[in-house]
């Protein structure tokens, strides 16, 4: 780091993500005097998980003001960028500093007005999707993921099927559930396929790795299924849908402990208009990836202040694994405030500070980019939450593994890429008959992964599934994951006039005057 | 505030501002709007994220817009997508023309 050029003033955090991390991480960056682009593709922050169930009201299909919006709405070093997708991440001019592009206005909609920022540091908290296996009947219409039933019941008070069935693994299937009950399906069943029994029906080992508030939320997702009498079975799940044109019934099993259905076990549900199916989640990987951040297990590599691999770059939320939204906030608010530390380090040591010393000295150099350090009891405490999310993360990951017996569920033409049509068939030629040994072979060899997609919802079963025919893991198992163009931009958007990098502040004054206390856990 | 009108493949419906496209189409009946370039079979909505691509439709003669995504403004035009179609018109005119049998078909579905 060679006299890199001076950083803004006051510097300029951008975070991609506006779910339960990445709001937090704003709200903490901005308290200690950052200026702050939260940039969304929704509406309105608090992600998926985090805002109030929409109503109907005056016409409007709408959600009550969760207390985390006023709270981002009334600091005014936020700006709120709504609707934006960020399509490509740039090194920037210096190290640590980067290029973020992103394009603004309604989805997927031409002439979506650029704009380049420069960010002096980056916090990434781009959350994940449900993840699905694949089985025979996966794509028909009605089968649906876990979290589109939800975002769908929640958001848009719309139910995707009148008579549905919920079948995967993990605590996340509940709430779907629940939220279908909640706008008037009638829920046939919900399928878990692991057996999470020990842990998840012991209270104390929950109070142990998550604490009371987890303990009450999944008390309370039981009861709503009782009330809604929606019977819970461990060790089964749907594997087959069935339909012509839209999913009309499935076959649901009793599975072994490696999820191989137990013969004869196999039952016949219908008639069944909705299969919401979720395994576990796949962290949206694309920014970090293209930033150049270490991955390891399909998560993001963070330090113990969910800083990544790479200066300048941090990482929060389900980017770095599945711990629920507490856990997210914790990594988000320790996120952001990591990222000013940084910044006023970065700012006081530039200052030829390094000679004397005290934390004084540093606080006033800190002021002169704006800067207030955070306070250590601070960081301290929601570096204790974030090491208790990651206990539950832990425990929730060895509660509810993804056992191989599912590949026993296909069947020679299952689809096992939507997007492409390929088969299970097609994909076991091309390893076996054609060497395809890792993922950029595949879809060369047969298309798996290839389509408008990109390998987003087929990728981890493709390649493990490659990897049960070769007997090894695949070489390249993030090939799909790395996407230049993080999100799909329209050939004339990309052909038009370029923007002007810059930083297109926000109209503050740079004051390190602390705001009025708002508990950034308003859940 | 008043509820919208929009066209679902000339169709004419009331939208509530803020209801996405996919919302209205699962409200009116539909499980499927699109139907895949190579084996012609019907999709509708999956991730409901925006991750998937699978409930990719026509919105005011635009291509490849996800439903689950989009949020209906007044007067919108739907259109289900039947197979792959190109962008005509607008600034990706002459990218690449759509071929005469899709055209036909772009037709036949508006």
């Amino acid at each position: 780091m060679s006299g890199p050029p001076p950083i803004s003033s006051p510097p300029l955090v951008v975070v991609v993500g506006a779910g339960p991390a990445g709001s937090r991480a704003a709200l903490s960056a901005a308290r200690c005097g950052a200026r702050v682009v939260l940039v969304d593709s929704e509406a309105r922050v608090g992600g998926r998980y985090e805002r109030q169930p929409a109503a109907v009201t005056d016409g409007v299909i709408a959600s009550a003001t969760h207390p985390l919006e006023l709270a981002i709405a009334s600091q005014p070093r936020i700006e709120h960028v709504a609707r934006a997708t960020v399509w490509a991440l740039e090194p920037g001019p210096a190290p640590g500093r980067h290029l973020v592009h992103l394009q603004q206005g309604p989805a997927d909609d031409r002439g979506r007005p650029p704009r380049t920022l420069t960010a002096d540091a980056l916090v990434l908290c781009t959350g994940a999707f449900d993840r699905v296996l694949p089985f025979p009947g996966w794509e028909l219409p009605g089968v649906v993921t876990a979290g589109a039933a939800r975002t769908l019941a929640e958001g848009q008070r719309t139910a995707v099927g009148a008579r549905a069935v919920v079948s995967g693994t993990g605590p996340f299937l509940l709430p779907a559930a629940l939220s279908l009950l909640d706008v008037g399906a009638h829920v046939l069943g919900v399928y878990e396929a692991g057996n999470p029994a020990r842990w998840l029906r012991s209270p104390a080992a929950v109070l142990r790795d998550g604490g009371p508030g987890r303990l009450a939320e999944l008390a309370s997702y039981a009861a709503g299924l009782a009330r809604g009498r929606v019977p819970y079975r461990t060790r089964h799940a749907v594997v087959a849908a069935h339909g012509r044109d839209h999913v009309e019934a499935v076959t649901v099993a009793r599975l072994d402990a490696g999820w191989h259905p137990v013969p004869g076990s196999e039952q016949r549900l219908a008639p069944v208009d909705a299969v919401c199916v979720g395994y576990g989640f796949t962290p949206q990987l694309e920014l970090p990836l293209a930033a150049g951040c270490a991955v390891r297990d399909g998560r993001v590599v963070v330090d113990g202040r969910q800083a990544t691999t790479v200066p300048g770059v941090y990482a929060a939320g389900e980017l770095t694994g599945i711990a629920g939204a507490q856990a997210a906030a914790a990594e988000g608010e320790l996120a952001g405030l990591a990222a000013v530390a940084d910044l006023a380090e970065h700012a006081w040591a530039t200052a030829g500070g390094a000679a004397a010393g005290g934390a004084a000295d540093r606080a006033a150099e800190g002021a002169g980019t704006g800067l207030a350090p955070p306070p250590p009891a601070r960081v301290a405490s929601a570096a204790a939450r974030v090491r208790s999310g990651q206990r539950f993360g832990q425990a929730l990951a060895r509660a509810h593994p993804v056992p191989g017996g599912w590949r026993g569920w296909l069947r020679e033409d299952t689809l096992v890429c939507r997007c492409e049509e390929v088969s299970y068939g097609e994909l076991r030629d091309a390893v076996v008959a054609r060497g395809a040994d890792g993922m950029r072979a595949l879809k060369l060899a047969c298309r798996a992964g290839l389509g408008a997609c990109q390998g987003r919802m087929c990728g981890r079963s493709t390649a493990e599934l490659a990897a049960a025919f070769l007997g090894s893991p695949v070489a390249d198992p993030y090939a799909t994951d790395r996407r230049p163009l993080a999100q799909p931009i329209r050939l004339g958007d990309l052909a038009g006039p370029p923007d002007e990098p810059g930083d297109v502040p926000p109209d503050v004054t740079p004051d390190v005057t602390p705001d009025p206390p708002v508990s950034p856990d308003t859940r | 505030m008043a509820l919208m009108t929009v066209y679902v493949d000339g169709e004419r419906h009331r939208a509530l501002p803020g209801q996405t496209v996919a919302a209205l189409l699962l409200a009116t009946g539909r499980r499927s709007w699109r139907t895949t370039r190579l084996g012609g079979r019907p999709r509708g909505v999956f991730c409901g994220i925006g991750v998937c691509y699978d409930c990719l439709l026509v919105v005011n003669g635009l291509p490849d817009v996800r439903a689950c995504l989009r949020e209906l403004r007044d007067g919108d035009r739907v259109e289900t997508l039947r197979g792959a179609r190109l962008p005509t018109g607008g600034t990706e005119t002459g990218i690449v023309r759509p071929a005469a049998d899709e055209a036909d078909e772009a037709d036949e579905v508006a």
